[in-house]
């Protein structure tokens, strides 16, 4: 077992766990929007930011990517972690105003409102690519991915067509952790090529 | 592969020692006379986009047609950049070293009559002492050279770069070869150590340590392991790595070969940027050329030590820059970068340990191995050994490429060796270190261009851009251009770059507009802090720092912009009116014709009036004017 | 085109057939063609043994690739922060309303494809602008109309020709 700390607490880990694991072993909250344990950790959405300190010296880590390691100082809610969770939630609300969820969970940190104006007032995904992993790591399929890149980046399927790769199994609608793929699977799905009951 | 039809100029031999790539040197020394008569043109990318292609053939035929009457036929060299880029198409006279600057075909004749045939100088292609108003013959002796010193460069500008036996004649392959016979793998890594030499892309890591922490990390996981280099030169405005790989393609090989050597790498990888076409081509012809001469594949010099490596084209993408995202890309996936809690030393190109240098890195490799550590580190200032390539763009009178000893005040080089700024102003600010620098204004001139003195003054070397801004350049335009640029060229993976460069332009939008609050400058400044903490990556962690920088030292400025609605600098188009100086204006109407709006009227020799209500402020009306009446308020 | 299946094939076969190749045949496919097709995209998928979404994203993700046709002449015009300073994104906005497209878009007679470029290292002759590889060095609004001007021309003459013909 590896012993370290987060907010002065000591916890214990199994060699391997992350920060995040950790955390959640011993019921500290870090919120995370990209994170579900069926699928690879992406460290894209930075809410489960976490500060690491060393006498002067610090810095911030994600902690679902972060592997734990003996004698850690970890401390989930500094100044400069609840910096970035705040900005991040901001620009959420303003990125993907129509998703109850997200609201929900800025609301729970505080953030109840947003600075800055809303590009799309229907927008309800956040481009995490939850839904492009579990389709490739757990479904083995890839019939979407992230498309494009940059402020441009957004899920699809190749040339924006509906796809006869996927099998409309829905394990994308299931995992999104916004709602969005609700409303995007319908774009994807094409005529599935291979039937289930052919193959058996 | 790709790079097939290479021919290789001489028939190649392939060496078996040290000794053969010696008698190699001592033939093609002892052919060559130093006194023959040779045309050396610039055929750097700068030249090129000037013409200087149309220059070397209107040399070629005019020595054809005029059966030129000298005892030897003038040789006809086409190099490499010669760094005065502004100057350019350029042309030296060996083996006097006449420096002749922006050579047209049409001067040719003029130059194969005079100099080739007679023997004496054409004074009005020669550099002018803008100081003085003397005539300098050659390149040495013209101020923007003086100051410099070239380790990198060494041969850049002065061989032909398709041409490996000028780069033999030059010394390339010597260092190689003295590692492979004298140095065992080890010793060659703590003669790197001792160098001091620090990364040249960017946070200026020990490349020592760097290796060494390579050699352990092979120890854990043994091989293989994999050199690579970073030619992904994605700086807008720096060309340092492009004249490298264009004008001396063999010592980024070379040191590529000798850093596979120092760990024991079977393959490497050469990650060149899209937009180096010539580059690519001539690391391609290098690499023909070493293969065809034993000095790299299998068994190199006889000495049992094999590599090999690849050129991987960049497909355009500024992030493929950064460690991580460069590796996915030579994976053949989208370039979007790794959390990287575990080091590329460990985990790298195919999950193995990786040492990732860039260009100019590799090319200090060589020298350092040939002439020592002891030589190395005695050039530049203890904790910044060695020199530094920068690329001198912007408001600057001499722009191009300049090689220095790290610590050189800035000054120095943007007023000496640049030539200062055009009319004579002093420079407002220079940008260092490209999107991911930061500005350093006029009064911290004194500052040492070396890794620690740009961090402390908030910019950093980064791979060595260097862009001069004068009055006419309005900072908040600068941080809005940088940003706006990384916004398209972020990966889009993480929330904090992908959603808040977009923010912090958004604001600075508004600011260019006049529109803003102290409290906005704050809600940027804290912004950016959220953007360095949370990014993933470098690109997102460095982004606000022109804007930070500028925040820092010209904070009267932004002021300017949101509470008097005013830029001073006469740049942002919402708070600018063009009006035409009656006194000044003859009347020609040539801006009326180019206006895209038609929003100029006048009679023919009357002034002439733009309608501001109109007027798009695209500038043109001033652009065309050739009596300065166009005025900006 | 109508050679477009020999053609294709003959670059497939360049690369070993492994997913890191993936890019070089995109690029190759890229030159050839000038964009990559939905067919030589599945091509190119196949013989590197990657799923099609991948190989969409990775067409996406750089900007070097085009998904669509470009037109016949294209216009590059640098925007690295030299050429910026010294007014790159001028030229952009008055190509722009000349050609009557935005930069990233081809004109609807498939003449003209106009892109921004950042950075090309001829940052000495600022602004930088590049049609058909042709460089264009302290260019203005002026010159490059002058440049299209001549190229339309040249074409019309061109094609004059190619009717007697």
């Amino acid at each position: 077992m590896i012993t370290f700390k987060i907010n002065d607490q000591e916890v214990s880990a199994r060699p391997g766990w992350t920060v995040l694991e950790t955390a959640r072993e011993h019921d500290i909250d870090i919120p995370t929007l990209c994170f579900h344990p069926a699928v690879s950790a992406s460290g894209a959405c930075r809410l489960c930011m976490v500060e690491l300190r060393e006498g002067s010296w610090s810095k911030l880590v994600a902690s679902c990517i972060y592997p734990v390691a003996e004698g850690l100082q970890v401390f989930t809610e500094t100044e400069r972690v609840r910096n970035v969770r705040r900005w991040v939630f901001e620009m959420l609300l303003a990125a993907c105003p129509a998703s109850p969820e997200i609201a929900r969970m800025a609301a729970k940190h505080g953030v109840t409102s947003t600075r800055f104006e809303s590009h799309d007032p229907e927008q309800t995904c956040m481009v995490c690519g939850l839904c492009a992993r579990v389709c490739e790591e757990v479904v083995g399929l890839s019939a979407i991915a992230t498309v494009d890149r940059g402020v441009h980046k957004r899920v699809g399927a190749p040339f924006a067509k509906p796809t006869d790769v996927c099998v409309a199994c829905g394990s994308c609608v299931t995992i999104c952790p916004t709602g969005a793929m609700q409303s995007i699977f319908d774009s994807i799905r094409g005529v599935p090529a291979t039937n289930l009951t052919q193959l058996g | 592969m790709h790079n097939s039809a290479i021919a290789v100029k001489t028939e190649p031999v392939r060496l078996q020692s040290a000794e053969e790539l010696n008698a190699l040197r001592d033939r093609i020394i002892a052919e060559r006379d130093p006194q023959r008569l040779e045309v050396v043109v610039c055929h750097g990318t700068g030249c090129l986009a000037s013409g200087s292609a149309k220059v070397s053939q209107a040399f070629r035929d005019a020595l054809e047609t005029a059966g030129i009457q000298a005892k030897v036929m003038p040789g006809i060299k086409t190099t490499g950049c010669h760094g005065l880029c502004s100057r350019g198409p350029l042309v030296v006279i060996r083996p006097q070293g006449l420096f002749y600057q922006r050579v047209q075909p049409k001067d040719v004749a003029e130059i194969v009559q005079r100099t080739l045939i007679e023997g004496q100088a054409v004074d009005r292609l020669l550099y002018r002492n803008p100081d003085t108003g003397d005539l300098v013959f050659t390149q040495d002796d013209i101020p923007f050279y003086k100051l410099q010193e070239r380790v990198v460069l060494r041969n850049v500008g002065k061989i032909d770069p398709t041409d490996i036996s000028d780069t033999i004649e030059a010394g390339g392959y010597q260092a190689l070869a003295k590692a492979l016979t004298t140095m065992t793998p080890e010793q060659v890594v703590a003669e790197i150590e001792k160098s001091g030499l620090r990364g040249r892309g960017g946070a200026g890591f020990s490349t020592g340590r760097k290796w060494r922490s390579a050699l352990s990390a092979i120890k854990k996981k043994g091989r293989p392991v994999y050199v690579v280099v970073n030619g992904d030169e994605g700086d807008p405005g720096a060309f340092m790595d492009c004249a490298v790989m264009e004008g001396d393609p063999h010592a980024v090989l070379e040191g590529l070969i000798i850093g596979a050597y120092a760990l024991g790498a079977e393959n490497g990888y050469l990650y060149v940027r899209a937009e180096y076409p010539l580059a690519i081509r001539h690391l391609e012809i290098a690499m023909a050329q070493a293969r065809a001469y034993g000095l790299l594949g299998e068994n190199i010099l006889n000495s049992g030590f094999s590599f090999d490596a690849r050129i991987n084209r960049g497909a355009g993408a500024f992030v493929c820059g950064e460690s991580t995202a460069l590796f996915t890309s030579i994976e053949g996936k989208p370039g979007n970068p790794r959390p990287k809690y575990i080091r590329s030393v460990e985990e790298g190109l195919w999950g193995r340990p990786t040492v990732l240098n860039n260009v100019e890195t590799w090319a200090n490799v060589p020298p350092i191995i040939a002439r020592g550590a002891d030589w190395y580190n005695q050039i530049g200032v203890p904790h910044s050994t060695g020199t530094k390539v920068f690329s001198l763009v912007g408001k600057v009178n001499n722009v191009g490429l300049v090689e220095v000893p790290m610590g050189l005040p800035l000054s120095t080089l943007v007023e000496k060796i640049g030539g200062g700024v055009p009319n004579g102003k002093p420079f407002k600010a220079v940008q260092t270190g490209g999107p991911s620098g930061g500005c350093i204004p006029y009064h911290l001139k004194d500052t040492p261009v070396d890794y620690d003195s740009l961090v402390a003054a908030g910019s950093m070397m980064g791979s060595g851009g260097m862009i001069v801004m004068d009055d006419s350049d309005c900072v908040v335009d600068v941080a809005r251009y940088f940003l706006h640029f990384l916004e398209e060229e972020s990966c889009g993976k993480c929330l904090p770059c992908r959603l808040g460069l977009t923010r912090m332009r958004e604001i600075l939008d508004s600011f260019s507009k006049g529109v803003g609050s102290e409290q906005d400058i704050a809600d940027l400044t804290s912004l950016a802090q959220a953007i360095q903490d949370g990014a993933l990556c470098a690109l997102g962690a460095s982004a606000p720092n022109p804007v930070l920088t500028t925040i820092r030292y010209f904070k009267e400025e932004y002021l300017a912009h949101v509470q008097d609605h005013r830029c001073p600098a006469g740049v942002c188009k919402d708070l600018i009116t063009y009006a035409i100086d009656p006194a000044l204006c003859t009347g020609c109407m040539t801006c009326a014709r180019q206006c895209p709006v038609q929003c100029i009227s006048g009679k023919k020799k009357q002034p002439h009036v733009i309608d501001a209500e109109k007027c798009l402020r695209c500038g043109i009306c001033k652009e065309s004017c050739k009596f300065g009446a166009v005025l900006i308020s | 085109m109508e050679n477009f299946g020999v053609q294709i094939d003959e670059i497939i076969e360049r690369y070993p057939d492994k997913p890191e190749y993936l890019i070089f045949l995109l690029q190759d496919i890229q030159s050839s063609y000038g964009y990559i097709s939905p067919e030589a995209m599945q091509l190119a998928c196949d013989r590197t043994g990657v799923p099609l979404t991948q190989g969409y994203s990775v067409a996406t993700f750089y900007q070097s690739f085009r998904l669509d046709p470009s037109g016949e002449h294209e216009i590059r015009v640098c925007l690295g922060t030299a050429c910026h300073l010294k007014g790159g994104q001028r030229l952009v906005e008055d190509l722009e309303r000349r050609l009557n497209i935005k930069a990233g878009e081809t004109t609807a007679d498939m003449r003209y494809t106009l892109n921004t470029v950042n950075c090309v290292g001829a940052c000495a002759l600022s602004p930088v602008a590049i049609i058909d590889d042709e460089y264009h060095p302290n260019a203005t609004a002026r010159k490059l109309e002058k440049r299209l001007n001549a190229l339309d021309q040249t074409d019309a003459a061109d094609e004059k020709e190619a009717g007697h013909a």
